[in-house]
């Protein structure tokens, strides 16, 4: 378009300063769609800035011509039909034009036929899974800043809030379809670099695609409101070429194995109180709090819980099924044998728990998960 | 002094409140009282909807978790937005209505002045409800102030039911303060005031109400189908009963958008009084003003799901809603375009209400753009809940909705009390206030396009100088408003007295009355040629 390019002739000093100056403007990202986003984004703020150049202007002189304590004297005009009929007819005719490009870029954008990979998004409070529909590989992505680092107890690093514990992976130059919906409430999986943002809704799914154009890592967040853990679940993903994704899926399958092998090892108290704390930091800490207190009467206290200091089968069953209706999720599908005994060993040993309901089992073994998994089927 | 008004009447009839102390404002129906009290009202909840803020804010100062926990910050977001809203914005502009509409119609007293008692008197039953939320066990509501399900409904804390009630509270209020207005401006204007010849503050009044009047009751409705989901076994918002929790987003915004209207129009009117006052002008455009009031009015009603382009609506529908809400640039323009009409080739003159009415028109302009480029949908996918939006509705709600609230106080303080304010106290108010609300919400901006979201406690090391930045300007915004109020204080208790026209070709039947005026006002209409 010839006026675009004259009006980013003139206005390109400002345009270099906002390209150079990454943290406060909107990202080109590394796709098609994410660029043409970045220049109808550029075209309508240069629209926006030109109009309040005419009519900041105006009022400008005004106030320096127009006071009444430098002698001006008031004209007795008060209506002008061809000016209001122009400055009707006007800007108009300026969202025409505006509307023609976004109308193009925005059918392209929800054209998502045709995909070389299809990938589920899900969103959990208040993290990710990523479950790669022809591949049958499935993880959760959560974030990997430390607690320490949230709370001020340790200094932050670079990607303070911004990395997980397990990227999603993709190949570049390939056409991804994204399958996006939640588990629980709404949340918005927002990745910048793509020009992809999209609400996650529970029951419902909502189609979006890229194709990424360079290798490397993009770093995203949940852009909906979604409990007291939104500002925390960040969204990874790390691009990489063909031969090496191959390489990755091939991995994955391999890990699944091992940890079905791992299900049936003994393992010992210590071990599996400090597996467990790990993963109850991870997993469980953001609703039952790190003290085991929880946040009543929503989250219930697990110190001195009455199912935690109960029978042990009750508990597994509670934690692999969840309790429906509530943010209680069933970790059965997140969890492997080994980190879920190691959870609940945890759980049934922490914070003086170990005292109280003794007559109880207190130690469980990755298969004991493993036998109630298939009692449940 | 009201005896030159008075005169004609009857000598049994009260002069004065027709009660003392406590029982004069529990039981007035006098419009004067009732705007009184609507405005300190609101006055006073403008502090408590700003110690939320400055909460949020103070968190917001550093990366890290430092004051609150995070469901405490999600608590303060939805309260600060609830109470800006309903119990600071709109309270106050009613009770501009109450005080300004009677006298600048002609009127002797709002048409319905026994419900006008009720409507205020709603408010703090309210506000008690929602405010107990904080001090009750459990959270209160912490899902924003849009309160989407299902956070709010099967996700949603015990204290949600509470919240529930204080909207239908708030609701029930202003529809009543708006059935009032309406029959007010319809059946008591002075003889020889036809409609367009008001005032275009009474217009915009006007054109507000009825909006207030169609969709209040449907806010009441998501609220209350809320309610059912959450205790009554239905599945509105839930898909595995075969509802849709997007469906509840559809409903509020069908409510949220002409509410956003609600907020600013009474605005717009004032500021359409204030310009010509100052520019020694009348208003340019009267007529086109008045249509261009009517048409965003009716526009907003079909634009409600540009707050929802990333729910995965149809292509078509999101086509759709991106045209209408560019639309309403044009007659949002028109009404810039002839407020700077006004000025041009004016005499101005820059007292207080002067300032802030052209740093409205400057600022709200810039919240505009920020709307035109959110209109766009493609890039409205990178700005949707982050900090540009959040830099938007508060560029349109601060210096636009509370600005245009102060403007009318600095304007109509005067008539209201008899008595001149500072003028040097009044500029360092707007100074202040102007260049601290620039520092707090200018750079949230930035934070947005470079990728912040709304409504998180805690923030990659990226955002944090525009976020340091932000913070000391909200903390001396709102120390700036003590100013405000120690101003309105001194005014009334020791001001200089003021004529009856107290400004220089100010225009209007108000200006007509003493200052201040009686009691009783027009109780003989008077007459518009
Ligand atoms: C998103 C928030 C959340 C997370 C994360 C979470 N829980 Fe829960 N949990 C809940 C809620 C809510 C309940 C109460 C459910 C109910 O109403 O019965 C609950 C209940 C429980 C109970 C029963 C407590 C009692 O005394 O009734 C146990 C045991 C439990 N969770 C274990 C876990 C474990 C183990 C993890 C980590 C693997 C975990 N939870 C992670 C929210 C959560
Ligand atoms: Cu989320």
């Amino acid at each position: 378009m010839r006026w675009r390019s004259s009006l980013f002739l003139i206005l390109t000093p400002l345009l270099t300063f906002a390209e150079q100056m990454p943290t406060i403007n909107m990202t080109q990202g590394v796709t098609k769609v994410s660029r043409d986003i970045y220049d109808l984004h550029m075209t309508i703020f240069l629209i926006c800035c030109v109009i309040g150049v005419i009519v900041f202007g105006a009022i400008l002189y005004s106030i320096i011509h127009h006071r009444k304590s430098k002698g001006a004297v008031a004209a007795d005009f008060h209506e002008n039909a061809t000016l209001e009929f122009a400055w009707t007819l006007i800007p108009f005719l300026i969202l025409i034009v505006m509307a023609v490009p976004a109308t193009r870029v925005l059918v392209s954008m929800r054209d998502a036929s045709k995909p070389d990979v299809n990938i589920k998004v899900v969103g959990y409070q208040w993290k990710w899974q990523y479950e790669y529909l022809d591949q049958g590989i499935s993880f959760f992505s959560s974030l990997a800043t430390p607690l320490d680092q949230i709370h001020n107890k340790i200094k932050k690093n670079k990607d303070y809030l911004l990395d997980v514990d397990k990227p999603l992976v993709v190949p570049i130059h390939k056409k991804i379809r994204f399958l996006v919906t939640s588990n629980d409430v709404i949340h918005s999986w927002w990745m910048p670099a793509f020009g992809i943002k999209r609400d996650a809704i529970p029951g419902y799914i909502h189609e979006a695609w890229a194709v990424i154009e360079q290798p490397g890592m993009y770093y995203g967040r949940c852009a909906e409101l979604c409990g007291a853990d939104h500002g925390f679940m960040p969204v990874v993903v790390k691009a990489v070429t063909e031969v090496e994704y191959k390489k990755w899926i091939k991995s994955q399958h391999e890990a699944k194995k091992q940890s079905a092998a791992a299900s049936n090892k003994k393992m010992t108290q210590d071990e599996l109180m400090a597996e467990g704390k790990k993963a109850y930091d991870a997993h469980c800490a953001s609703c039952h709090k790190a003290t085991g207190e929880g946040m009543p009467p929503v989250f219930p206290a697990l110190k001195n819980g009455l199912i935690v200091v109960g029978p042990a089968d009750a508990q597994i069953k509670l934690v692999l099924n969840g309790v429906k209706g509530t943010a209680m999720q069933a970790f059965g599908a997140q969890l492997d044998d080994v980190t879920l005994a190691a959870i609940i060993t945890y759980e049934r040993n922490a914070w003086g728990n170990d005292n109280i309901g003794k007559k109880y089992k207190k130690m469980i073994q990755p298969s004991d998960i493993k036998a109630a998994r298939s009692e449940g089927k | 002094m009201s005896d030159a008004v008075m005169d004609s009447h009857d000598h049994d009839h009260h002069h004065g409140p027709a009660h003392k102390g406590f029982k004069r404002w529990l039981f007035t129906t006098n419009h004067k009282d009732i705007g009184t009290m609507y405005l300190i009202f609101a006055l006073v909840m403008l502090f408590v909807g700003g110690a939320f803020a400055l909460v949020i804010r103070a968190e917001l100062f550093m990366p890290g978790l430092q004051i609150v926990s995070p469901d405490y910050f999600n608590q303060m977001t939805t309260m600060h937005g609830l109470v800006m809203v309903f119990m600071v914005i709109m309270p106050a502009m009613t009770g501009l209505a109450n005080w300004q509409i009677p006298l600048m119609i002609g009127a002797p007293d709002m048409a319905l002045p026994r419900l006008n008692n009720w409507s205020f008197w709603i408010l703090p039953i309210a506000l008690a409800l929602i405010g107990s939320t904080l001090f009750i066990d459990g959270p209160g509501p912490n899902f924003g102030w849009t309160f989407y399900a299902p956070l709010s409904t099967t996700y949603g804390p015990p204290s949600t039911d509470y919240m529930i009630f204080a909207i239908h509270l708030l609701g029930l209020s202003s529809i009543m303060g708006s059935i009032n207005i309406i029959v007010t401006i319809f059946n008591l204007r002075a003889p020889g005031m036809t409609l367009m010849k008001m005032p275009i503050f009474v217009w915009t009044w006007l054109i507000t109400a009825f909006l207030i009047i169609a969709v209040m009751p449907v806010l009441a409705g998501a609220v209350t189908m809320m309610l059912m989901d959450r205790h009554f076994g239905t599945a509105f918002f839930e898909a595995g009963g075969g509802g849709d929790p997007v469906m509840f987003q559809h409903i509020f915004w069908f409510f949220g958008h002409p509410e956003v209207y609600i907020l600013i129009l009474p605005a717009f009117g004032v500021i359409s009084e204030v310009i010509p006052t100052f520019s020694s002008k009348k208003i340019f455009g009267y007529r086109f003003m008045v249509y261009a009031t009517a048409s965003i009015a009716i526009l907003s009603f079909v634009v409600w799901a540009h707050h929802m382009f990333t729910t995965g609506i149809p292509l078509a529908a999101e086509l759709f809603f991106m045209y209408t809400t560019m639309l309403i640039a044009v007659p949002t323009g028109i009404k810039v375009f002839n407020w700077v009409g006004t000025m041009w080739r004016g005499a101005l003159r820059f007292e207080p209400p002067m300032l802030f009415a052209v740093a409205f028109v400057i600022l709200f302009t810039i919240g505009g753009f920020s709307g035109l480029m959110l209109s766009i949908v493609p890039a409205d996918y990178q700005y949707q809940d982050t900090y540009f939006v959040v830099a938007h509705f508060h560029y349109v709600l601060v210096p636009g909705a509370l600005f245009g609230i102060m403007t009318a106080v600095y304007y109509w303080l005067p008539k209201w009390s008899g008595k001149m304010y500072s003028h040097k106290l009044a500029n360092w108010h707007f100074w202040l206030t102007v260049i601290s609300l620039n520092l707090t919400f200018f750079p949230m901006h930035f934070l947005g396009l470079a990728g912040m979201p709304r409504r998180i406690p805690d923030y990659a090391l990226q955002f944090t100088n525009f976020n340091a930045v932000a913070t000391v300007g909200a903390f001396m915004f709102g120390l700036s408003q003590l100013v405000f109020v120690w101003l309105i204080i001194s005014t009334v208790r020791s001001g200089k007295p003021t004529t009856p026209e107290v400004w220089e070709s100010s225009h209007g039947l108000e200006w007509t009355l003493p200052s201040p005026p009686p009691y009783h006002t027009f109780e003989t209409p008077p007459h518009v040629e």
